[in-house]
């Protein structure tokens, strides 16, 4: 059977995991990194993934896409508040946003998919077989369609995604495999864009989660941005400039805010430099560590009370629990190490990179489902509670939140009016009261067979499968026949459009490898073009000043390709470059060789 | 009958022939299902080592390789013992379930006031619609005097909903020694069964009006 890997899908950063033997590693990218940067730039000659789309996100942030994660599973209205904060223009179609670059809009599951195939490409090499086979983790409090969403994005990238596992479950797995941990254990997840906190016992090998809570909007980014909005205005009072429209620069100014961000967590003060554009100067200043801990200190609170509310659903106290353990970048600051402390009253552990433990567990995860792993298993729960609007606009709750899945209720429906054929059911899942205020998952039409009001009895059957997942089935009691159910999702890509983005995926991918090859070109032609240099300062001597000529005619060439977009052309004027200095080369070498004689002779007479 | 090799020979959660995992019946009490007499004093630990033993057996992380009917099998005998555990192992939702059960679904569990706090509980919620409504700005007075009423009805009913739960646990007692002697002595105890479910119904409906009271003034008081 085919190897499954493990994939954290990250906000920030993306991790590929796999195992070998009994025990999970991260597959490092060519330069030995193990990190993917979670940002895709879509440039005119195809498309950049990881570590040189960063690079590129100063230079043409309206085509670079980072943080794509806070928009799956997402409408518009969802992300209002933080529309400023992103370079690209962003719409929405069917309820689901997408991302406007030039003439073509993508949807938040096929940037992430972008950022699959780049890791899938990356185990693919490092493990030398093809991977078709995927454990993607998602934030624990995301809902349905965020889930939906980031299936989708695998099945896009040519994944099957074999099961979709909660971020603090997959850290417990490894944490659990490593330490043979036993007992009651919290996993506190303060990542890049969301926070979740879980409860689980464990106990010889069965991880069961007692109770979860989070925000699926709240991370690192929300504290950069408390940075960023500081230096914007302070920009504002001492330049008079504002630079809040200006991509570049505000570009700029979020990398260095995060730059800075992760340089207090082990130093007290941190200088920042930024370059204002127009030569209107230069933006310096110092930050303290007491500085970031008071704009960060209400975001911390926040994940606490998310903390509190977990812990009332396990029915259990802070002080109880065995173990804490934190998962996810942001909780490499101190003041989230010492609040946590505080709030549990023991040290939080942090003996594996709190950065890669996720990713480490669903290949864990990924050993259990390919059934190499038959010891351990996981119960995790459903975060939000499932229901149905009723009438007057209220939610009747079917499945609770924090029930272990999967799980399934059934409902029975009938008709209020003679003749009626069909009956409108709406989806739902939140706490809240009214269904206007919790988040709308589907809606479906129910057939029903004209009779008298009430007579009709269809029973539907709503299934949370493993992945967290919401299944819909229907059965007419009375005649025993199934129905399938068309179910429209609010906030999700109908599969039809799911095909349309497979295929053209395929097409992406073709373009991937025009981009990368261009990158690959570039760097051999910097390196010869130096080489050559080299070898005309120490051999220019030795050869005409014809062949000399030929060598820097050869060379121009090169650098202007260089500069273009044409991997062959670049490939073609390499190869120009290689036959100019042949001659070159021979002489350099002869010269070399005789030099290494005569030193040899001169050591041989000294001896 | 085996599903796939429709075979006879039958055996627990697996055919004994073809070792094919077989659907739980969706009549399968969860009683029955997590191993237990119909008792309410059940022993916990034995509870959940029979639901982690399940769910080896029938998780569908342990049937990903596996096609698609034995994928369904597992993902409903999941959810089932899903239930039941959840079910069995809050002693509410337990004995709740062991009254439809016993009773038939027909008898739904209100929720009522225990008569002796019908009084009570009607003088409260005016002061509760009366507090919502006073600005303690304006009216300190007013505001501190209710406060300090719907504080003292607070730890009055919480009090009395203790008493309810230790008396709905001793009749979980009572209920187990019946369900004992049933069978014994050519006695029937079905009549005292009956009665002592009704009891248990009562006090349900009155936890669930108490704790929803409670409930309302904690969200009120903060």
């Amino acid at each position: 059977m085919s190897r499954i890997v493990g994939i954290d899908l990250g906000t920030t950063n993306s991790l590929v995991a796999y195992m070998d033997g009994e025990i999970p590693r991260i597959i490092p990218g060519p330069r030995g990194e193990n990190k993917v940067p979670s940002i895709v730039g879509v440039t005119d000659n195809g498309l950049l993934v990881g570590e040189p789309a960063k690079a590129y996100l100063v230079r043409d942030p309206s085509r670079t896409i980072y943080s794509i994660k806070r928009f799956m599973g997402k409408s518009l209205a969802d992300i209002t508040d933080e529309l400023k904060y992103f370079p690209y223009a962003i719409q929405e179609k069917n309820g689901v946003i997408r991302i406007v670059i030039g003439e073509k809009t993508y949807s938040p599951p096929q940037i992430s998919a972008m950022i699959l195939r780049e890791l899938k490409r990356r185990a693919e090499a490092y493990l030398g077989e093809e991977i078709t086979r995927a454990v993607i983790t998602v934030p624990a409090y995301f809902n349905d369609s965020q889930r939906q969403a980031t299936k989708d994005a695998g099945l896009i990238a040519g994944l099957e995604v074999l099961r979709i596992i909660n971020e603090p479950t997959a850290a417990s797995l490894a944490y659990g495999l490593q330490k043979k941990t036993q007992g009651l254990i919290a996993v506190y997840d303060f990542g890049g864009g969301t926070f979740d906190i879980s409860l689980l016992k464990l106990k010889d090998g069965i991880f069961e989660v007692l109770a979860t809570n989070g925000d699926t909007h709240l991370g690192g980014d929300d504290i950069d941005r408390r940075l960023v909005d500081t230096i914007l205005r302070e920009i504002k009072t001492t330049y008079g400039l504002d630079v809040a429209a200006c991509g570049e620069i505000m570009q700029a100014i979020r990398l260095e805010a995060e730059r800075v961000k992760i340089r207090l967590s082990s130093e007290a003060t941190v200088a920042m430099a930024i370059e204002l554009p127009d030569g209107k100067g230069r933006y310096e200043r110092m930050w303290s560590r007491d500085e970031l801990d008071g704009l960060a200190a209400d975001l911390v609170e926040r994940t606490l009370t998310c903390c509190r509310l977990a812990l009332k659903d396990a029915g259990l106290q802070a002080g109880q629990l065995d173990e804490v353990v934190l998962v996810g970048g942001s909780t490499r600051m101190p003041l989230v190490k010492r609040r946590v402390h505080e709030f549990f009253g023991r040290e939080p552990h942090c003996e594996l990179n709190p950065e890669e433990v996720v990713a480490l567990g669903a290949a864990v995860q990924a050993s259990i489902l390919s059934g190499s792993n038959q010891d351990m298993l996981l119960l995790d729960v459903t975060p939000l509670s499932l229901g149905i609007e009723t009438m007057g606009g209220v939610m009747s709750t079917l499945i609770r939140r924090n029930t272990t899945i999967p799980t399934s209720a059934k409902e029975m429906f009938t008709t209020y009016v003679d003749g009626q054929t069909s009956v409108d059911i709406h989806v739902l899942q939140g706490e809240r009261e009214l269904a206007k205020d919790n988040r709308s998952l589907a809606r479906f039409q129910l057939k029903v067979p004209p009779l008298p009001a009430g007579v009709p009895r269809i029973e539907v059957t709503f299934l949370i499968d493993a992945n967290g997942i919401l299944h819909v089935t229907a059965q007419d009691v009375r005649t025993g026949a199934s129905q399938s159910i068309e179910v429209k999702p609010s906030h999700g890509l109908t599969d039809e459009e799911v095909e349309h983005m497979i295929r053209e995926s395929f097409q992406f991918a073709a373009q991937d490898i025009q981009a990368r090859q261009l990158i690959e070109a570039r760097t051999e032609a910097e390196s010869i073009l130096r080489a050559t240099e080299k070898a005309l300062s120490r051999g220019a001597h030795l050869i005409s000043e014809e062949e000399q000529r030929s060598i820097h005619a050869a060379l121009d060439l090169l650098r202007a390709a260089k500069d273009g977009e044409d991997h062959r052309l670049i490939r073609a004027r390499i190869d120009e470059v290689e036959k100019a200095t042949h001659h070159l080369a021979e002489v350099l070498m002869d010269a070399t060789l005789k030099e290494a004689l005569e030193s040899k002779k001169l050591s041989q007479i000294l001896e | 009958m085996c599903w796939h090799c429709q075979s006879e020979v039958g055996g627990e959660y697996f055919c004994k022939r073809c070792v094919k995992v077989q659907p739980l019946s969706p009549d399968l009490d969860y009683f029955t299902c997590m191993k237990l007499p119909r008792i309410l004093q059940i022993d916990e630990k034995a509870l959940e080592e029979t639901f982690y033993e399940l769910s080896r057996t029938f998780h569908p992380d342990f049937y990903t390789t596996r096609d698609e009917s034995e994928k369904a099998i597992s993902l409903g005998n999941t959810a089932l013992l899903n239930a039941a555990y959840r079910t069995l192992k809050d002693p509410f939702q337990r004995v709740e379930y062991l009254i439809r059960l016993e009773a038939g679904s027909a008898k739904d569990i209100r929720s009522a006031p225990p008569a002796d706090l019908f009084e009570e509980i009607l003088e409260l919620q005016e002061d509760l619609e009366t507090y919502r409504t006073v600005n303690p700005a304006e009216d300190p007075e007013t505001a501190n005097q209710l406060r300090a009423k719907l504080q003292a009805s607070r730890e009055h009913l919480e009090s009395r909903l203790e008493e309810l739960e230790s008396a709905l646990f001793e009749r979980f007692r009572r209920w187990d020694e019946l369900q004992g002697q049933s069978g014994h002595d050519g006695i029937d105890p079905r009549p005292q069964k009956d009665a002592l479910l009704r009891e248990m119904q009562d006090l349900l409906s009155h936890r669930t009006y108490v704790r929803n009271i409670i409930q309302d003034l904690a969200d009120t008081l903060g």
